[in-house]
């Protein structure tokens, strides 16, 4: 029997415009996109190509200049303050710099703690918050002992980026926006992030929007993927179908600039 | 085979914190690179590959600090001279370095053409303006780049563009050797493969004669150069050619490494990425013995016991740094490929 998919997020002609009159650019041109829940979903595009724009506006972090964003079916509603909260608890970001991210005078505790109380967990006991954070931490193969009591600066990128991870743990967020999540560390703990992210997955049944450049990086991890090209989705589809046989030539020479190993790198296209 | 252009042999440089601790990120390095050969560099974020390109230029300012060995290039010892020699008659002229952020070392308030002009003013105070420009004109023109370029203003250029200008002036004297430190990792892909596309231009109409391109990208460096150096906290685990050492990696830490390779191809989604768990050493107080034994699978007691652990040569050139011989590593490798196959 087939489990029919409940759609979490979508949009229907969003789109964002810097700027007015000759000057203005169009970020995001009516983009409509249907995200189902537990899916891994990747935007992959080139830098300009508005990705980032998109997942602002469905972080509501700026505002669309046109067009709709439905959550779990309905219109999304962030007019204030509370709503704005209330929406956030359900959709939760990780971005490309783990180094900005933190706040550089609060303490590791604080960051995992302000992550509890969120989740309604203020009135626990000290004892239970710690238990808690002891977990999310082994969660993402950290040691909760060996980071208490230190500030963000004395972590390296790949272990911020984990505690990121162990944040979204503790928040059990419905949607994850992870935009370019593992293009400030080397390839090696990428690994390790991406195993990280899927295991985590599982664990909550989130969605993942993947916001990236690395069409490798989207192959691997993605149910589905949206190829942008100025704002505009030119190709959509399931990851094999997209990466293998790409249809549009924007989705064809993105594969075709990516060096590869077992075939040939043709450097005549440029 | 064709003449040695660098020669590296036992190279130490570290660096002296401000509570004077010293950090030896390059350790007892040794390397060759041949006419018309380039050498990729590959490790983790702070294994020192970096620190290596910077001291294969044998210019060192606080806070690195040259320790012993010797750097040859095309014969010549550089790591005794004066660093005002080496400035005057190596850097550029010899040996030439893109750094990782090249493109932002340009001054926003000169044109194109001054940058060039300084370069060569630098080495031949008489020369007219007209010859540079028609000097840098033909060079510009030989690797693709618009002569119009000359006369813009580092703003009116795009991200991949600065960075090919960049590498053309790095190349303005035809050094013998050009050492490039992620030139391409800013860019996107397209950019990315014209900064290649260059760079293996320069080698074959002969600007540079050896190249060293240093990369934590896998594929990138698997397709740019002809033999992989891996290096891990200082040292060189493992040296051998790209094909080699990305499809039949030796050493432990390689085999991690080549595990996390993600590429665009059919087959991606049906291998797991593998994860090497854990950090690398401080290097202020590395630890005796293989430096990679807290985060080997295959650690056994000697790995730490010894004091150090020698670089071993095996057929056809090749070396690593591990106590396991190479069939036992084989085998090893293949059982473990096995038992994946099954779950």
């Amino acid at each position: 029997m087939a489990i029919t998919k409940q759609i979490c997020l979508s949009t229907s002609g969003l789109t964002k415009i810097f700027g007015f009159g000759r000057r203005q650019t169009v970020a995001v041109d009516h983009v409509d996109l249907n995200l189902y829940e537990g899916e891994v979903v990747s935007i992959v595009g080139e830098s300009g190509s508005g990705k980032t724009t998109l997942a602002k506006i469905l972080l509501g972090l700026i505002n669309e200049t046109a067009g709709d964003v439905f959550f779990q079916g309905q219109k999304r509603d962030i007019s204030s303050h509370q709503k704005r909260q209330e929406y956030w608890r359900n959709i939760q970001a990780i971005f490309q710099d783990p180094f900005s991210s933190y706040n550089i005078f609060n303490k590791i505790d604080s960051v995992l703690l302000d992550c509890i109380n969120m989740r309604g967990g203020r009135g626990l006991a000290r004892a239970a918050k710690v238990e808690l954070m002891r977990e999310a931490c082994s969660f993402v193969n950290l040691k909760f002992e060996e980071l208490t009591n230190k500030y963000p600066f004395e972590l390296s990128g790949g272990q911020m980026q984990r505690l990121m991870i162990a944040r979204i743990f503790l928040l059990k967020p419905k949607i994850l926006i992870a935009d370019e999540p593992t293009s400030m560390i080397d390839a090696c703990s990428r690994a390790t992030i991406l195993d990280e992210l899927m295991k985590l997955r599982d664990e909550i049944k989130m969605t993942i929007i993947f916001i990236t450049h690395d069409i490798g990086l989207a192959y691997y991890v993605s149910d589905q993927v949206y190829i942008m090209e100025r704002g505009k989705i030119v190709e959509s589809g399931s990851a094999d179908e997209v990466i293998l046989r790409p249809r549009a030539a924007y989705t064809q020479r993105l594969i075709s600039d990516v060096p590869k190993i077992h075939e040939e790198w043709d450097l005549s296209t440029v | 085979m064709g003449k040695t252009m660098l020669e590296v042999r036992e190279l130490t440089t570290k660096y002296v914190t401000r509570y004077r601790e010293n950090v030896y990120a390059v350790d007892h390095v040794s390397l060759k690179v041949e006419e018309g050969r380039s050498l990729g560099i590959a490790g983790e974020s702070g294994c020192g590959k970096s620190t290596l390109a910077l001291s294969l230029m044998g210019y060192y300012f606080p806070p690195l600090h040259y320790t012993s060995g010797q750097i040859l290039i095309d014969g010549r010892d550089i790591s005794a001279m004066s660093p005002d020699d080496v400035r005057k008659s190596v850097l550029g002229a010899e040996i030439a370095y893109i750094p990782q952020a090249a493109m932002n070392a340009l001054n926003p308030t000169q044109k194109v053409i001054h940058f060039i002009e300084d370069v060569i003013r630098a080495h031949d105070l008489y020369i007219t303006k007209k010859d540079i420009y028609e000097r840098a004109r033909k060079l510009f023109e030989t690797l693709g780049l618009p002569a119009a370029v000359l006369q813009k203003y580092p703003v009116e250029l795009s991200g991949g563009m600065k960075q090919r200008t960049v590498i053309a002036i790095s190349v303005m004297l035809f050094p013998k050797v050009l050492i490039a430190d992620e030139p391409s990792s800013a860019l996107d892909v397209t950019s990315q493969k014209m900064v290649i596309k260059m760079l293996r231009q320069l080698m074959e109409v002969g600007f540079v004669s050896a190249m060293i391109f240093i990369t934590h990208e896998l594929p990138l460096l698997y397709n740019v150069t002809d033999d992989i150096m891996v290096m891990y906290a200082g040292q060189i685990v493992e040296k051998a050619t790209s094909e080699e050492a990305v499809f039949d990696p030796l050493h432990p830490y390689s085999k991690g490494l080549m595990g996390s390779i993600i590429v665009p191809e059919q087959g991606l989604r049906d291998v797991k990425l593998t994860a090497i768990p854990g950090v690398p050493p401080n290097l202020k107080n590395p630890p005796t013995g293989c430096r990679f034994a807290e985060r080997c699978k295959y650690v056994m007691k000697e790995c730490t016991s010894l004091p150090s652990i020698p670089l071993q040569e095996v057929s056809g050139g090749r070396s690593y740094r591990c106590l396991i011989p190479e069939a036992e590593l084989r085998e090893l490798y293949a059982r473990e490929a096995h038992s994946h196959g099954h779950h």
